[in-house]
């Protein structure tokens, strides 16, 4: 098999530079996947879209995929439900520290155009009132924040893709990648594949891809973990996030909550699977902030894998030593919700266009180059 | 009987033609069929669903039901209230 442009990953990342390629007129494109759609991090994320970050690059890709989540369905032509809602999030200060942060942070997001507002106790108990008063010192809120369903959006790039002839191969993994003289032999457990060029956006293994090229990309993975309850009638609009006490917290528009966080103690790994502590712990979370919702049973727990960078930004990037090896990966948990901007900007940087966005910001070699990059510390 | 009748899950309220215009669509796995349907992702935990559903897809594609793999189980068992796993997590500090 020969193509011109090879993608390693049917997540939403590999689905998404599949459909800004295609729009571009380059449909010679074969996209690798070992699972399914969405069955790495993708399918097992928190389903949050949100704006409110502490570094430029996140706050402007977030700014950018939201616009295009709100137009989402008519630009694909996705006969489905994304089951978008734009209920936005509340992102608790706990202690002093955050509160002064906070108050930073939101003036960056304004100076970019992003509609966020700092509120006190009593105005975020507005928003929720099920929370403990107790339990925060203030808040932020951004009203164009909130949810979007990862298996539709991602089902979406994917049905616009395959329509515009992109080629998916499923249940089918890459084992080695060598370089040649006009590109790479993509050998794979079912077949051998030529390609020009190669993109990795295998969101948890791109590290382990990047070292079949000899190409030590600085990212690992680490385990996350998430549970849902059952579906009640509706009780809470926006997302409630902590980073203090590491915890985000939504109600999905199918009734469910969702929960989630990562552990500090957690070792750079590939494991995913449920961990009682995970359950014990998040449950007195819960109940310390958000007591009403603990009156919910959980039906099930799951794990997925944060992929993350030095910056915890995204590298969206050509490898200039590799000509033809292109990297979107390190996205830190939040490569759901950047993927509209990651396939357009893969496809800038593929085709050699100018890109939307300062291209050193996302840069695999901006952590040789700049020691002292700004940490993103709005991570749960 | 309208397949529109047959109902495959229970929790999330699938018929059987939900299912088969789905596998039309080409998801022809139990994992695919998840996502795209909600089909086990319910109370149940699929365990009144999943086996219906391999044998709807065996019957699509001729494959024999016994090697049509099934999503992987993880806990709870059965829904638990937050709060008393919380109360017992307590208890055991």
């Amino acid at each position: 098999m020969k193509t011109e442009i090879l993608i390693i990953g049917a997540g939403i990342s590999g689905t998404s530079i599949a459909y800004n390629l295609a729009k571009e007129g380059i449909t010679d494109i074969v996209v690798v996947e070992k699972g399914f759609l969405t069955s790495g991090s993708t399918g097992r994320c928190g389903a949050g879209v949100r704006q409110q970050w502490g570094t430029k690059a996140n706050c402007i890709m977030a700014k950018h995929s939201i616009e295009f989540f709100e137009n989402a369905e008519k630009t694909l032509d996705y006969d489905g439900d994304i089951e978008f809602k734009q209920e936005g999030y509340l992102i608790l200060a706990v202690t002093p520290e955050e509160d002064k942060a906070f108050s930073e942070n939101v003036v960056l997001q304004n100076d970019l155009g992003i509609p966020s507002v700092k509120c006190n106790k009593e105005e975020a108990l507005k928003i929720v009132p099920h929370l403990n008063p107790e339990s925060f010192i203030s808040a932020t809120f951004c009203q164009t924040d909130g949810h979007l369903n990862p298996f539709k959006m991602t089902d979406a790039f994917y049905q616009k893709a395959h329509k515009m002839g992109v080629n998916f191969l499923f249940s089918e993994e890459v084992e080695s990648i060598i370089k040649t003289q006009d590109g790479f032999l993509v050998k794979t457990n079912k077949r051998e594949i030529e390609a020009e060029k190669v993109v990795n956006a295998a969101g948890g293994y791109s590290h382990e891809i990047g070292m079949m090229v000899d190409l030590d990309i600085p990212t690992h993975s680490e385990k996350h973990e998430i549970l849902v309850t059952e579906p009640v009638e509706r009780m809470q609009g926006p997302m409630v996030m902590s980073f203090a006490k590491n915890i985000y917290c939504q109600q999905v528009p199918h009734g469910s909550f969702l929960i989630g966080r990562g552990d500090p103690k957690q070792k750079p790994s590939h494991d995913m699977d449920s961990s009682w502590e995970f359950l014990d712990e998040m449950s007195k979370t819960v109940m310390e902030i958000m007591p009403k919702v603990g009156k919910l049973r959980v039906v099930r727990q799951w794990a997925g894998l944060y992929n993350l960078s030095p910056d915890r930004q995204p590298i969206i990037s050509a490898v200039p030593e590799i000509p033809g090896f292109f990297v979107a990966c390190g996205f830190s948990g939040h490569g759901f919700m950047f993927a509209p901007i990651t396939g357009l900007m893969m496809t800038q940087i593929i085709t050699g266009k100018e890109t939307m966005l300062d291209r050193a910001d996302y840069d695999l070699h901006r952590f040789k180059i700049n020691k002292t990059t700004v940490k993103e510390k709005s991570v749960v | 009987m309208n397949d529109k009748n047959v109902i495959i899950c229970r929790c999330e309220d699938v018929s059987r033609q939900d299912v088969i215009d789905m596998m039309k669509k080409g998801f022809v796995t139990v994992e695919d069929l998840k996502r795209q349907l909600r089909i086990g992702m319910g109370p149940c935990q699929g365990q009144n669903c999943c086996e219906l559903l391999k044998q709807e897809i065996a019957r699509f594609t001729g494959e024999n039901p016994e090697n049509i793999p099934m999503p992987r189980q993880r806990p709870l068992v059965m829904g638990v209230k937050l709060e008393k796993i919380a109360e017992r997590a307590h208890d055991e500090d």
